[in-house]
Order: C-alpha cells, then structure tokens, then sequence
C-alpha cells in the first residue's frame, strides 16, 4: 500500500486495530500479560533458532519481553515501558526489519482495555512510531497490517488450489 | 524468519512446480500420472513434489504399491494468516484464549 492510496488521516507511522473479546478487562488483561504463550502464534511470529515454547512480559514498567525456546535460551523482543494492569499497557517492540533485537530500535505497542458491556473488553492496539524503521517503514507496515494487493494473488492460489467443482 | 507462507511463495513462484500444484487440483495423482503430458521427467517432478511437500502445499500418502499425492491446504493457510497481516493474526488468537479463559472462570 502506497502512502497515497491510505485513507484520508491514516497515519504512514502506525497500525491500528481494536478487537472485542467477551471476557471483563480483568480477564483479558491477565491472558494477555501472563498467559502470551498459549496463543501468541510462536510457530511462525518468533527470532529465535530454537523453536520457541514461550513469550512472556514481566509485570513490572522496566521488565522484560522476550521468547523462550524450546532450548532454554530467551530472545528479546522488548521492553516493558508502561504497566497500569487491567488498563493499559505499552511495550517496545524492538525487532528490527530483518528480525533482529535492536534495544534501541523503539516501536512502540500501545494496549488499552477499555470495558465494553456486560463482561466485554474492547483491545485497542496501536503500533506506532514505526518511522523507526527508516526506509524500511512501508515494508513492515505492510508485514504489520493487512497487505491488500496480496489479497488477490491468495484468491487465485485459492483458485488453483480448490479442487474442481 | 522463513515461514511456510514463504515457502509457498517460494515453491509457486516456479511455473513448472506451479503446473505440477494445479494438476493435483482435481484429486490425488501419482508421480506418473502428474507427469504424463508434462514437458518434464518423472525424477524432476518427484523433486518440485518434495519442494512443495517441504512448503506444505502437497502431502502424500501410500497407496498399494503407489504413492499419491494431493493437495495440503496448511501451506495455503499460513499464506492466508501471513496476509491477514500480523496483528491481525495474533489479536485473533488472544481473543480466543481470552474467551476461553472467560467462559472457564464462568463455570467455575
């Protein structure tokens, strides 16, 4: 996606997305913060050789993020920068373009759970600061958010792939 | 970070491994079958096979004395997570745990 052709006030240096998950802030709060392992997709979003069994945060503004493998080894992915449980929540995300740790790279991921009816949570998301990325911003904005143009080369796979009616 | 939706890329950015792919679009086929009427040698398709078996595009399974091949919607969709854009993905997969961490808090 061309920076011309994004949305009228869509900002080139972030992504936003908000998901509603019926379960209160409480809840999404803590399986978001202490149980990231069970459902951050590790197979294939993860920097380490070995293959990773866990993503944990450190509950405390200064704390680790980080992967552990299979190995026992960890690899860092950022640092804990803001930590109001059930409220709010902000990481750096330090992995470079070529997905490496970087501590001085500084996106920044920015997490608000706000109460959304009866026992509901909606998950404010912002990736910002991705100008951080220099000249690769575009790049790994697409990788971030959804990447349109792709979207027709997969509906023709999904084609080929179909068997034939 | 080489993801199996990589590696579909990869495998079908090959037009002869990408003729192979489609004609199993019909059901499972043979090493032969596949290569009857293709401009290539029964040993080089067993190799595009392996190149999309590795990629999850095709798995295949032993029939009698023959081995079939078909096609393997996995490597399909992780090309489809990989274009649903990253946070789309990982919000989808929290939101399920989360719910389910809900509704087992519920019956307890």
């Amino acid at each position: 996606m061309t920076e011309q052709s994004m949305p009228a006030g869509t900002d080139p240096n972030s992504v936003r997305k908000v998901v509603s998950v019926k379960a209160p802030p409480a809840i999404a709060w803590r399986v978001f913060t202490e149980q990231m392992g069970t459902w951050w997709p590790l197979a294939h979003y993860k920097i380490g050789k070995a293959q990773a069994v866990d993503a944990v945060v450190e509950p405390r503004v200064g704390g680790r993020w980080y992967e552990r493998g299979e190995d026992g080894s960890t690899c860092d992915w950022g640092r804990v920068l803001s930590w109001e449980p059930h409220t709010r929540l902000v990481l750096s995300w330090d992995i470079t373009a070529d997905w490496q740790y970087d501590p001085n790279l500084g996106t920044e991921i920015e997490l608000r759970f706000i109460p959304e009816g009866k026992d509901g949570t909606r998950v404010e998301l912002e990736h910002r600061r991705l100008d951080r990325y220099g000249a690769r911003r575009d790049e790994m904005r697409r990788i971030f958010d959804t990447e349109g143009d792709w979207g027709r080369i997969l509906e023709m796979f999904a084609r080929v792939a179909a068997p034939e009616g | 970070m080489v993801t199996y939706a990589d590696r579909a890329f990869d495998a079908l950015g090959d037009p002869t491994r990408r003729a192979v792919f489609k004609r199993l679009r019909a059901g499972a086929r043979s090493v032969g079958e596949i290569a009857k009427g293709m401009d290539v040698s029964r040993p080089a398709v067993s190799q595009h096979l392996r190149v999309l078996k590795e990629a999850r595009l095709v798995t295949d399974r032993a029939e009698g004395t023959r081995r079939l091949y078909a096609v393997d919607t996995t490597g399909l969709d992780e090309v489809r997570k990989w274009l649903d854009g990253f946070w789309d993905e990982t919000l989808a997969a929290f939101k399920t745990a989360a719910e389910r961490e809900a509704a087992r808090e519920r019956t307890r």
